[in-house]
């Protein structure tokens, strides 16, 4: 029973994993990029579940062919891949914010930076 | 402010001088058929943009900035928005809705005519994610000179 | 070209976003008359969208031509045109006021501030044309990505403030990504008329609990709902004042309109207010912010902060009408986000005057400023009125509403309603002192000289305050006939 729900749902468990690793880099963190790279972890578990329940077992890629097949849903491929240009812009702004805050305040520390403010 | 990184290493200058005519063309090839395998507008704009990195770490900024000055990159990016845009305006001229590419009189049947304008519009969006790409390294590594 | 039109308001966002950095290398002066060019035909095309509503009912539109469920629609209602008008219109006024006021604030910078604009004014619009929820997250997303930027351009500390507004914005976005994807993996459709239709039988099962604890959650931050409310007073604070007057007039309306979207759309009714009493618990935490948002904005001397801290009192006002069930209260909350709109943006735009012609927020500092920028300060007095919620104003009767409203809610609903009336004897311990000292205390400063487009909007705004508390049947009945469709079978009347 209990091996069911781990052995089958395995997808499930690594997301959810990944996701509070994610979450507790960006809240226990202080140095900014570790936030930003706790930000990123935190998106990507998400594209990992949304990828990862689109699995049809047994199907092929969702590319037509000849004969009939079973194919994988596509439509959460192409939802991820927007939601992945979303990440990226996201963290080219955070990158961008965290340079010029290192300019303006010559740390990167967060504490730091609020004392100094 | 910071030197340009301007390398003299023999083995990067080399393999970049080799690796980035193909780095472009495989770009442009992960553009095309976007249909028929991974790839498309997207992942096609991050290659050509990591293409023009790459060559931008071998060679020195200077280089660079003769072939893309920041006003060609920003009109690479308005040109890309503006061809996406432009045909789904397009479609709604001629009488369809928003993006649809059945009625565009590019081929002989709405299903040819729909492959054309997805082709079209893959070409827009990896022109601006490529201009966009290499706007975002300019600032970020060189303070946006 | 007329039934294109709900694409049109976003075809021509983006069109223009792009345009921006090719007409800036051109001439940067032509930047600021381009956005405002471009929000004006959005604005017009909104109105077009509501007289159409209105008078034919609503519209559907399919983009690319492929049928809905399987392709993305724009679906326009009542509410929907209603909640397009009025952004379309306080993007249209802060553009204007914009041209000056950014020049003054952060000068040369134009060219990227204005493609800014325009995009941050089309997502918003574009959250609120569409029908389809992956399309709501995309437009969010887009949204969102302008206000950090737009907000990082301010002083000092705006840096360390957007990027605090950045990692709250995508906790909330990735939990809306999940409430989304597990709605769609129960379901199969993402579009929200056939995720109303399909969920109903799935309404025992604790994933569609969980994905509407995600939704919440993730909207509330977007919207600034009491306990996660925290990213707001330093955003709002230390952003550029044309940028604050925008965020504070839209952004937060904008998440509270998908709030009410997914909970009475997509999700229905029943679910929310008898089975999982999740409107009960957002009445309790939208009253907690009631009372919480004013007591922290006594203390306040700057006086952005201190508006800052007052919208996360008027937002609570607007969740406790609408989650109080019934037809009065919700369409009290309704009213009060149009009232809000043009109240709080009219009021942070005043401030921004007031900053830039006496270069300070601190309220000591601004004693008597009123008085030398007379038309500024009167259309201040008036929009500090109306957000106590004077009578003749436009807040009065949407707090009215929302106050008989939640008497009919029953026992605790009374309780509500005191600590309702409570708080607005409370508010006027801040409010009455700002407009104190800053239109009817003598004072002597020097004023730099206001230009016409930083006034324009201002008095424009305050007029509309008046006139929507003076006759208030022009939007009761657009707002009155949007809740009767949102909640028509509820009682109370």
């Amino acid at each position: 029973m209990i091996q069911d729900i781990i052995f089958a749902k395995y997808n499930y468990i690594i997301y959810i994993t990944l996701m509070t690793i994610g979450f507790y880099g960006m809240i226990g963190k202080r140095n900014l990029i570790k936030k930003l790279i706790g930000m990123s972890i935190f998106q990507y578990s998400i594209f990992l579940f949304y990828i990862s329940a689109a699995d049809v077992s047994g199907g092929t890629a969702p590319i037509l062919l000849k004969e009939p097949a079973v194919y994988v849903n596509p439509l959460p491929h192409v939802l991820i891949l927007t939601a992945i240009v979303v990440a990226v812009s996201t963290l080219a702004v955070g990158l961008s914010l965290a340079i010029r805050i290192h300019r303006e305040f010559g740390t990167l520390d967060e504490d730091k930076i609020i004392e100094l403010s | 402010m910071k030197p340009e990184p301007e390398t003299n290493d023999i083995i990067l200058r080399t393999g970049a001088s080799i690796m980035v005519p193909l780095i472009l063309l495989w770009g442009l090839y992960v553009l095309i058929h976007g249909a028929l395998g991974p790839g498309g507008g997207f992942q096609a704009g991050v290659i050509l943009a990591a293409g023009f990195i790459l060559y931008t770490a071998a060679f020195g900024l200077g280089e660079t900035k003769k072939i893309l000055t920041m006003k060609r990159v920003l009109l690479l990016a308005s040109t890309g928005l503006l061809i996406y845009a432009g045909v789904g305006v397009l479609a709604i001229i001629f009488g369809g809705s928003f993006l649809e590419y059945g009625v565009l009189p590019l081929g002989h049947s709405p299903a040819e005519s729909s492959k054309y304008g997805i082709e079209m519009v893959e070409v827009g969006i990896g022109l601006t994610v490529m201009a966009i790409m290499v706007s975002i390294f300019y600032d970020i590594a060189f303070n946006g000179e | 070209m007329i039934e294109h039109f709900p694409v049109l308001i976003i075809a021509v966002g983006l069109l223009g976003a792009f345009f921006t950095p090719i007409i800036g290398l051109i001439r940067k002066e032509l930047c600021s008359p381009w956005a405002s060019l471009i929000t004006l035909l959005q604005f017009l095309i909104s109105i077009f969208l509501l007289y159409q509503v209105l008078a034919a009912g609503n519209i559907s539109y399919w983009l690319g031509g492929w049928q809905p469920p399987w392709g993305i629609e724009y679906a326009i209602d009542i509410l929907n045109a209603f909640v397009l008008v009025l952004v379309a219109g306080v993007c249209f006024s802060v553009s204007i006021y914009a041209k000056k006021s950014l020049g003054f604030e952060v000068p040369g910078k134009e060219l990227p501030l204005y493609t800014l604009y325009i995009l941050l004014s089309t997502g918003m619009l574009g959250i609120v044309v569409t029908g389809d929820i992956f399309n709501l997250y995309v437009f969010l997303e887009i949204g969102s990505l302008a206000a950090y930027a737009l907000i990082a351009v301010g002083d000092r500390q705006s840096l360390m403030a957007s990027f605090n507004y950045m990692i709250m914005g995508t906790i909330s976005a990735s939990f809306i990504l999940l409430g989304i994807g597990y709605l769609y993996v129960m379901t199969g459709t993402l579009n929200m008329a056939d995720l109303s239709e399909r969920l109903p039988e799935l309404y025992g099962r604790p994933v569609i609990l969980v994905a509407l604890a995600l939704l919440v959650v993730g909207l509330s931050i977007k919207t600034a709902l009491f306990p996660l409310h925290t990213w707001l007073p330093d955003a709002y604070t230390h952003a550029p004042s044309a940028v604050s007057a925008m965020l504070a007039g839209t952004f937060t309306k904008v998440g509270i309109y998908a709030l009410i979207r997914v909970m009475f759309t997509v999700i229905s009714p029943e679910y929310v207010i008898e089975t999982v009493p999740v409107m009960n618990i957002l009445s309790w935490v939208a009253a907690a912010g009631i009372v919480a948002g004013s007591v922290l904005a006594i203390a306040q001397y700057d006086i952005k902060r201190m508006l800052a801290y007052s919208s996360v009192s008027q937002i609570g006002y607007i969740i406790l009408g609408v989650s109080m069930a019934n037809k009065l209260a919700m369409t009290g909350g309704i009213l009060h986000i149009l009232s809000h709109s043009l109240m709080k943006g009219g009021a942070f735009l005043a401030v921004g005057v007031l900053q830039n012609s006496f270069g300070s927020r601190d309220l000591i500092a601004l004693r008597g400023a009123g008085r030398k920028v007379p038309l500024v300060g009167v259309s201040f007095g008036v929009f500090v009125l109306g957000l106590a919620g004077v009578p003749l104003t436009a807040g009065f009767l949407s707090k009215l509403l929302i106050v008989t409203g939640s008497v009919q809610g029953g026992v605790y609903g009374v309780f509500l309603a005191v600590a309702l009336i409570a708080n607005s004897v409370l508010s006027l311990a801040y409010y009455v002192p700002a407009m104190n000292r800053i239109v009817f205390a003598e004072g002597a400063h020097p004023a730099r000289r206001v230009p016409w487009t930083m006034q324009g909007p201002i008095v424009a705004l305050a007029v509309a305050t008046v006139l929507f508390g003076v006759f208030p049947e022009l939007p009761l009945q657009v707002v009155g006939a949007a809740s009767d469709a949102l909640a028509g079978f509820l009682g109370g009347g």
